[in-house]
Parts: structure tokens; C-alpha cells; sequence
């Protein structure tokens, strides 16, 4: 394991930039996730660490060495794709082993073994190793998948979006494990998805990407409770977060300059006696909790309450804001 | 999907569709026997009887046919024969009524070795240099890639047999006449455009993802090809392989025109067997069925592959 820094690095594919000026470090032993929608170049920074793309501009360095003029092979890291993960004609077990068997490391067969049933267990597919990997399930593909980038000690673990293609059962079940393993080995990962729940539930920080610049970087709780501007308040919460109009609710002590209120759902409140300024729209029951669908002036928002709160559609209610977000007219936070 | 679902569904041929479709192949495959058949029939036949008309159905088979395949033969007085010492086989027995005597073996069998090294050697030729060439085409940035794809179709466009009298005079130059060696490399210049295409095909379809783990995972490129790239390859590489041999197994016009002696092949060696008073029908119909065998094996070894690879493309995996 080791720290892994990316100084300013850049990368053009014809017009457009996928990278841009991204500088970050990963501290030895930290779980980082980048968080982006499609294209925000997400995967091209980890392309850029991995060796398969070289930057136009910057440096990498891996334990304090640069890295840029080694091979994929000689980096020493892991990579788990999202998709085509697994060598279709070879066995749980030699796909397990594969990383072990290159000519760079040359272990053992004894070694090997070792090291796959160790991390076969650990990945919990121990009783599936002689199956062709085609004859897994998705989860269990996945599985696999980390497991072969488990097998080695890379000085890092890079993973694109290595759950996005599971059921929702499944990913928040691997969610867990992964975490769960990480914390074990003590591993140094950058992990990337454009799933905030992933980003918030496994990340000891949060990198929030945009058309290939690096917004913001903090804890999953700084990320939410302390965007950085519009883009990054808007990355986080659900539902997502309701911007408005300054003067449209009351209770706003906004600074000068502020154009736009951001309010989730712990920046509004609801009271159904008092003046109303707010008409219930629509009511989602998701069974332990309700989305609420609000009127006020032909602007909607949409909010958590409650699902004993007497209110049905149609009904009048007075909505106030609680210490919600300012944004500037440039989108920038203003506090 | 091995599992058959009774209930019955749109997408599923109904039973009777499903014999109606039967009863067609099954026909269809009949009558693209019957030359097939012909060929086999004749060369069990006396030559009387292979070119009696109408032609005869039933009629009592014999080995003349392949003896006089393998053998060349001379005549002999009556007299002369009935001094020799009893037959030694059964061939010697034919010929004898026939009142010959066998001479020695005839050329076939050398003219088959080399039509075997000259069509394995060009189609090996031919797939490993298309394979590279496809891969290269397929995986990294070539200058004027589109351009040089279609230059390397193009060789394709015209009949071969056009350019025969350049590539005569060049090979009697370069003292590649008559030789295996010419003939591989002319089979192989044929080929090498259709294998680079086909298996192009093959190779886009193979996701580069599973190179650049084996590359991370600590193998350089080459061995990243040969461990993950080829063993998806082989349905395709399977396919072209077929295409290509049967191309330079069953090429006659270049093989007459450019080889006469030492490398021969047998398409152009089998029509040259001669009887006495014309052709010697049953020896060049025992020829040809002997000739189809390679393929006929070849193929059926690689018929899970080939099935697979000639429908590539209309089903993913």
C-alpha cells in the first residue's frame, strides 16, 4: 500500500477534454471515491493512474516515485473494470490465479493456491472455483472480479464502477463487503461511480468530478452538509436538493448577493396550522418515509415527511426555511 | 438455453413448422450429395460401366478404379502373363485380366503430399499473419487504417487467375516455378486479405478490457495476446482457417499454369490420368474422392466453430 498523489494531469481526446488540471492525494491506507455523472471523466482518471492512458499533462507518482514512463505491469496496482471483468475462457480459479501466474511475479503453485482460496473465501465464492466464469451470476462475477484485484497488494486498488451493473440488493450487499475488506487489509482505493449512495457509504472522502475538473474534495459529511457550489449540492441528497428564488419562502437570512436558496429537506419545514403560503401537490408513499410534492408560486419542491403527517393532496400548508445553502449568480456558495 | 419451455410461444417454431424446415434441409442436402455421390459411384466402377448410357444404378462395384489410380501399367501378351507367378494382390489380379502388368506406383500419392503442404502451409501462413495484422488493425492507431484495409481488399476484387501472367513471369524469374514454396506463397498472398477482414470482425468483437487487465495484471502486450486475445479468437480464427483451406486445397488454375513436375498439386495431377483409348474415368473419380477427404475431416474437426463463426456477429456470446 502506498500514497498515490495525481499532480495537475490533463487529458484531451480530440476537441474534448476529458481531464482537466486534476490534482489529488490518496493518503496510504484511504478509501477516495470519485463521484460524477457519465463523462465527467471519471474513468480517464483512473486510466491515467492505471498506465492505459497517458496524460498530456502532469505527473503520477505512487509512493513518491513518478510513474510515467512505466508499463501498466510495472505500476503495481489493481484494476477492476465494470463490466467484461472476468476471462470468459478460463475457471473461477485460474482467473483468481491469473494475476499471480504473470511472468512479473512468478509465484509458486503452492503460493498461489494459497493466496486464491484466501481470497476466494474472503470474496465468498470458495465453493464455486472450478466453474467456468461464464456460469456465474452477476453478483457472483463481481465478486470474482474484486477478488482477482484482491489476490495481489497493489500499492492501490482502482475500481470503475464495479456494482453499477447489479441489482439494487446485491450492489448495497457488496457495498458492505467491500468496505468491510478494505477496512481489513488497510487497502489504499480510489473508486469511482456516479452512485451517491456508494460515494457517501464507503468513502473516507469524496472527490466530486465535473466535465473533468476536480469541484470539491472532502469527508462524505463536509461533501453534503458543506458543498462547495451549486453542482456539488446538487450531486448529494435525496430527493434532490430544491433551488429557489431568495425571496420565495420566508425565513432566508441571505447574504448579499445571493441569488439562489438551496434547501433539502432539513432546511424546511412544514406546519399545516398558520398562514399557507403552499399547496400539497403530491404524495409519494414509499412506506417508511413520504415524498412530498409542494406548490408554492408555480415553483415545486419536493420533500421528506413524515408518512404519519396528516396532509393529503390538495391541502394548504405553511412551509419556512431552516438555515438553508446560498448560492451566488455564478453558482458559488456563499456563506 | 438448454431449457425447453412445453407451453407454446410466439417466438418458438411451432412442431410442424419445425418438420416442414427439416423436410427442406434434408432435401436440399440430398441434392447437393448427388455430385457427391456420383463421384464415389463412379470410381467403384468399371470403366464400361462409368460411361454406359443411360448410366447404370446397379452394377457390380470393383477396385479397378483405385488400382489404376495408384498404378501405372503396361501391356502384356496373354502368353506373357500366363508365365508369371500367381497374383500377389488383388490389384494384380485386375490388372492382369485387363492383360497388363503393373509398372510401379504412379505419382498420385507424392501429387497429394503436396497439395497438403502447399494448402496447410499457406493457410497457416495466411491466419498468422492475418491474425496480427487484424489485431494491430483492431487495437491500435494505424495511419490510413481505413485506406490500407480496403488496398488489402481490393486484392480480392479482380479473379486471381487475371494477374496469371504477370505472377508466371515473375515466378520463372525469380525460380519460384514449380516449387511448393511459390505455391504457398501465392495461396498465402490470396488468402491473407480474406483472413485479415474475417478475423478483424472476430477481434473488434473481443473487448479490449480484457487485454488491459491481463497488461495491469502484469503480462506486456504480446503475452496478453497470446493468453486472452487468442483463446477468444479461435471460433474465428476456426472459421478463416476452413475459408482459407479450402481456397488452396481446391485451386486449379494457378496450379496448372505454374506447376507441371515436383509440386504439383493434386487438382492439377488428377485430370491428367489417362487410360487407354481416353479418360480413364473411375481412376479420376477415385482420385477426387480420396482428394476430399482432408476437407471433409478438417471441416468436421472444426465444425463447432465454424458453425459459431460463420453466424459471428448475429449472436453476441
Amino acid at each position: 500500500m502506498a500514497e498515490v498523489i495525481l499532480h495537475g494531469i490533463a487529458k484531451t481526446f480530440g476537441d474534448a477534454a476529458a481531464v482537466d488540471d486534476l490534482s489529488l492525494t490518496i493518503k496510504d491506507g484511504e478509501f477516495v471515491v470519485l463521484l460524477g455523472p457519465t463523462g465527467a471523466g471519471k474513468t480517464t482518471t483512473l486510466r491515467l493512474i492505471a498506465g492505459l492512458e497517458r496524460p498530456d499533462k502532469g505527473r503520477v507518482t505512487i509512493a513518491g516515485a513518478d510513474v510515467g514512463r512505466q508499463s501498466p505491469a510495472e505500476r503495481d496496482i489493481a484494476f477492476v473494470f465494470q463490466q467484461y471483468s472476468l476471462y470468459p475462457h478460463l475457471s473461477v480459479y485460474d482467473n483468481l490465479a491469473f494475476p499471480l501466474r504473470s511472468p512479473a511475479r512468478r509465484l509458486s503453485s503452492d503460493e498461489v493456491d494459497h493466496r486464491v482460496r484466501e481470497v476466494a473465501r474472503m470474496v465468498r465464492i470458495d465453493h464455486k472455483l472450478e466453474n467456468r466464469s461464464t456460469r456465474l451470476s452477476g453478483g457472483e462475477m463481481q465478486r470474482v472480479a474484486i477478488g482477482r484485484a484482491l489476490v495481489r497488494r497493489p500499492a492501490i486498488y482502482l475500481m470503475d464502477e464495479p456494482l453499477s451493473s447489479l441489482d439494487a440488493k446485491l450492489r448495497a450487499e457488496l457495498r458492505l463487503e467491500l468496505k468491510r475488506i478494505q477496512k481489513d487489509l488497510n487497502s489504499t482505493l480510489l473508486y469511482v461511480t456516479h452512485d451517491q449512495v456508494e460515494a457517501m457509504t464507503m468513502a473516507d472522502r469524496i472527490g466530486i468530478l465535473s466535465e473533468g475538473r476536480l469541484i470539491q474534495v472532502g469527508t462524505p459529511r463536509e461533501i453534503y452538509a458543506d458543498p462547495a457550489n451549486l453542482h456539488v449540492a446538487a450531486r448529494l441528497g435525496q430527493p434532490h436538493i430544491n433551488l429557489l428564488p431568495v425571496d420565495l419562502l420566508p425565513g432566508a437570512s441571505a447574504p448579499t448577493g445571493a441569488r439562489t436558496v438551496g434547501a433539502r429537506t432539513e432546511h424546511l419545514e412544514i406546519a399545516t396550522a398558520g398562514a399557507a403560503n403552499a399547496e400539497v401537490d403530491w404524495i409519494e408513499h414509499l412506506g417508511d418515509q413520504n415524498h412530498l410534492h409542494i406548490r408554492v408560486e408555480g415553483h415545486k419542491i419536493v420533500t421528506l415527511a413524515d408518512p404519519y403527517l396528516s396532509v393529503k393532496p390538495g391541502d394548504r400548508v405553511s412551509l419556512t426555511l431552516k438555515q438553508p445553502l446560498y448560492f451566488g449568480t455564478d453558482g458559488e456558495r456563499l456563506r | 438455453m438448454s431449457s425447453v419451455n412445453a407451453a407454446h410461444s410466439v417466438v418458438e417454431p411451432t412442431p410442424t413448422s419445425k418438420r416442414i424446415a427439416g423436410a427442406i434441409v434434408i432435401l436440399y442436402a440430398l441434392v447437393t450429395m448427388i455430385p457427391l455421390a456420383w463421384i464415389f459411384l463412379t470410381s467403384i466402377k468399371s470403366p464400361p460401366d462409368s460411361i454406359s448410357y443411360p448410366p447404370k444404378i446397379v452394377f457390380s462395384p470393383t477396385l479397378e478404379g483405385y488400382c489404376n489410380l495408384f498404378t501405372t501399367r503396361t501391356r502384356q501378351t496373354p502368353d506373357y502373363i500366363q508365365s508369371l507367378p500367381p497374383p500377389t494382390g488383388t490389384c494384380d489380379e485386375i490388372t492382369r485380366s485387363r492383360n497388363m502388368v503393373i509398372a510401379g506406383p504412379s505419382n498420385y500419392w507424392p501429387r497429394f503430399g503436396n497439395s497438403l503442404v502447399i494448402a496447410f502451409g499457406s493457410t497457416f501462413l495466411a491466419v498468422l499473419l492475418g491474425t496480427f495484422a487484424a489485431y494491430g488493425f483492431s487495437r491500435f492507431r494505424v495511419p490510413l487504417a481505413d485506406d490500407l484495409l480496403f488496398f488489402i481488399l481490393s486484392t480480392r476484387m479482380m479473379p486471381p487467375i487475371a494477374v496469371a501472367i504477370p505472377i508466371y513471369l515473375m515466378y520463372r524469374q525469380f525460380g519460384l516455378s514449380d516449387t511448393a514454396l511459390g505455391m504457398i506463397l501465392l495461396y498465402t498472398a490470396v488468402n491473407v486479405s480474406l483472413a485479415v477482414w474475417l478475423l478483424k470482425g472476430f477481434i473488434d468483437e473481443i473487448p479490449r478490457e480484457y487485454e488491459e487487465a491481463a497488461m495491469i495484471d502484469g503480462y506486456t502486450r504480446l503475452q496478453a495476446f497470446w493468453k486472452v486475445v487468442l483463446p477468444q479468437a479461435t471460433t474465428g480464427i476456426a472459421a478463416t482457417a476452413i475459408f482459407c483451406l479450402i481456397f488452396a486445397w481446391n485451386e486449379y488454375a494457378f496450379a496448372v499454369l505454374l506447376t507441371s513436375g515436383s509440386a504439383q498439386t493434386a487438382p492439377s495431377f488428377i485430370p491428367t490420368i489417362i487410360g487407354e483409348g481416353g479418360q480413364d474415368w473411375p481412376a479420376v473419380a477415385a482420385g477426387t474422392t480420396i482428394f476430399l477427404m482432408p476437407i471433409l475431416v478438417f471441416t468436421i474437426i472444426l465444425r463447432k466453430q465454424l458453425l459459431r463463426g460463420i453466424t459471428f456477429g448475429a449472436v453476441r456470446k
